[in-house]
């Protein structure tokens, strides 16, 4: 750079009998609009013609690159420029011809070593969750024995942020879920005469099957997520590392009152929601099948037993169960970047929804013969 | 270069700064130094476009910082370059991305010629060409800052704003990473502005240094001049036992 402030203006160049003269300003910013046709110039000039650098006002190293290349890699042979330009130029030369090492290529022992990888990195995960477990385990037993250190507090603030923040929007899901199944089963039923057993139907799938696992879903996007989050970011910003030094176990002030909060909010939870769902399922049936609330309120339990309530509640609590121990266990697996921190809210949400279907499943077939009325 | 006017900044009700003005010639390198909580990082943040003054008005080289297009406003962010006090290196991206990422957004510059000006950007920061491999979350504090000032560098800006540049380094780090800006500033003709709290940094940088108190800017003068100041911010940060001994250091190098 000889002036910064002086010939200020567009590249240009000038091609006459082997003589080449580059003009204006060659910084990486003037040159961007017209770098292609800069190119071609450069492209077409004669090999072996004289260069001249001296009327460039200011020189940067985009420029001393896209020169080196015009001139194949060497330097020309016959060069007029200032020693600073002259510099800049010897600088790119330097590094032009060394290539920067490139992360490795995918080969068949990568895919041997990552089918490796990822079953240890099950195994680890396998490992890490027993671990969880064991430590709220203890945990658990510390607080019994001592009162005092029950984190009390933060369990109230996790049923209030996990449950009490998320009744609006399950009571609206859990409504036109119920509508939707209503108004799909009574238009079936209608063609049989069968209106009735709209209650029956509505009942038990609602309050044994659907409630549970609706709010899961909801509860595993909306608080799963927020704990992965929040545990994630704490790893990152040190603060679980803090938490540590202090003498403060993180499975003791972080996990448990998000379990211990999860396992009491969901029963709750699931109580509200089903019955939000039932209410959108007597208002459609009202409306389709002409059935009043007080016939369907009557009927209710007599055609679904009270064994059926009973398992929603445990549903619903082993479900907030596994939701917040997949969701810590996996908040504790971020390591301190973006990248980490999203995979595993990802997959936090995801394996909290697998499992919890899964479970449901495991559970259906364990309960299928209690109160469901023959 | 730079120029405030009568800049204006509160945060709900406390006032922080108030008809600050600053003046930067080109070829300067200013540092910015004030008590803690002076919004030293707020100004620069002003000056970058991340946060807007309620009142008063930022020129970037002769420029409202908010005039134009968005594609004009887009152009002359490029023309500056920014030294985040954490680095904030991408940290999905390693370190010859995180150096090219500016210039590919660019779309200028072909494959092989982004590769070159990389490595040159690493060489001129001292940075092996093995390192290039390395992910962010791999490096040690003074490479995450040799990465993040070859990634400020990179589209070859007019002006460099560095965030506490030295924060966290050890010493003998530290000193040679003032040594680099100082090379860099004399070959690259920059305008270079900084917020520093440490003397030494600051004694080693600066042509000027502004100091902010009292919600703006009460003394915009070189280190000698500055030192002189009556001003109780100075006395202590500058007359303090650090101070001190950072000055006599400086002053023995010069001799």
């Amino acid at each position: 750079m000889m002036d910064p402030q002086g010939a200020d203006g567009a590249p240009g160049i000038v091609v006459s009998e082997h003589k080449v003269s580059l003009h204006g300003d060659w910084t990486l910013r003037s040159i961007a609009p017209c770098v292609s046709g800069l190119r071609r110039s450069l492209a077409a000039v004669p090999a072996g013609a004289a260069w001249s650098l001296t009327e460039i006002g200011r020189f940067d190293s985009f420029a001393a690159t896209l020169l080196w290349r015009a001139w194949g890699g060497k330097w020309a042979a016959s060069l007029e420029a200032s020693e600073s330009q002259k510099n800049a130029l010897d600088a790119i030369s330097r590094h032009a011809v060394q290539r920067l090492p490139k992360p490795a290529c995918w080969t068949l022992i990568d895919f041997v070593v990552g089918l490796g990888a990822t079953v240890l990195v099950l195994l680890s995960h396998i490992a890490d969750m027993i671990r969880l477990v064991g430590q709220l385990f203890l945990d658990l037993v510390h607080v019994l024995r001592h009162p005092m250190d029950a984190p009390l507090k933060e369990i109230s603030a996790g049923v209030y942020k996990m449950g009490v923040k998320a009744m609006p929007v399950a009571a609206l899901v859990g409504f036109l879920i119920g509508v939707v199944l209503s108004y799909l089963s009574a238009l079936q039923l209608k063609a049989f005469g069968a209106d009735i057993f709209i209650v029956n139907i509505l009942g038990l799938g609602i309050i044994r099957e659907l409630g549970p696992v609706l709010v899961s879903i909801l509860v595993a996007g909306r608080s799963g997520s927020a704990m992965t989050a929040q545990l994630g970011v704490m790893r990152v910003t040190e603060e679980i590392d803090a938490l540590s030094a202090m003498g403060i176990s993180r499975t003791l002030r972080l996990v448990l009152p998000k379990v211990v909060a999860l396992t009491l909010a969901m029963p709750l939870l699931v109580l509200w929601t089903s019955g939000m769902a039932l209410l959108g399922g007597m208002v459609s049936a009202w409306i389709q099948l002409d059935l009043s609330f007080a016939f369907f309120v009557d009927t209710l339990p007599k055609a679904v037993p009270i064994a059926n309530l009973y398992i929603g509640f445990f549903k619903g609590a082993l479900f907030g169960l596994l939701i917040a121990l997949i969701a810590c266990h996996f908040g504790l697996r971020v390591k301190p970047n973006t990248e980490s921190l999203s995979a595993n809210t990802t997959a936090s949400v995801v394996t909290a929804i697998t499992m919890v279907i899964l479970a449901d499943a495991v559970l259906a077939i364990a309960t299928r013969s209690i109160g469901v009325p023959l | 270069m730079v120029s405030l006017t009568g800049i204006g900044t509160r945060f709900g009700p406390t006032v922080i700064h108030e008809g600050l003005d600053l003046e930067v010639a080109r070829g300067e390198m200013v540092s910015l130094v004030g008590g803690s909580g002076s919004g030293k990082t707020t100004l620069l943040r002003h000056i970058i476009g991340l946060t807007r003054p309620y009142a008063g008005q930022v020129e970037l080289f002769g420029e409202p910082l908010f005039s134009g297009s968005a594609t004009v406003q887009r152009d002359r962010r490029r023309r500056f370059g920014v030294l985040f006090q954490q680095g904030a290196l991408c940290s999905a991206l390693n370190v010859a991305e995180n150096i090219a990422f500016p210039l590919r957004e660019l779309r200028v510059a072909s494959p092989a010629e982004v590769d070159t000006l990389v490595a040159q950007k690493m060489a001129m920061v001292e940075l092996e060409p093995h390192h290039a491999v390395l992910m962010p979350a791999e490096l040690s504090g003074g490479m995450v800052k040799r990465v993040a000032l070859a990634r400020a560098l990179v589209l070859e800006p007019e002006l460099l704003l560095l965030d506490e540049p030295t924060a966290g380094l050890d010493p003998d780090r530290s000193a040679s990473f003032v040594a680099l800006i100082r090379e860099l500033h004399k070959r690259l003709s920059l305008t270079v502005m900084l917020v520093t709290h440490d003397v030494d940094t600051l004694a080693a940088l600066s042509t000027k240094i502004a100091v902010l108190a009292e919600r703006r800017i009460v003394s915009y003068a070189s280190l000698e001049e500055t030192v002189t100041f009556d001003h109780p911010f100075v006395e202590r940060f500058f007359g303090g036992e650090q101070g001190r001994r950072a000055l006599a250091r400086h002053h023995g190098e010069h001799r």
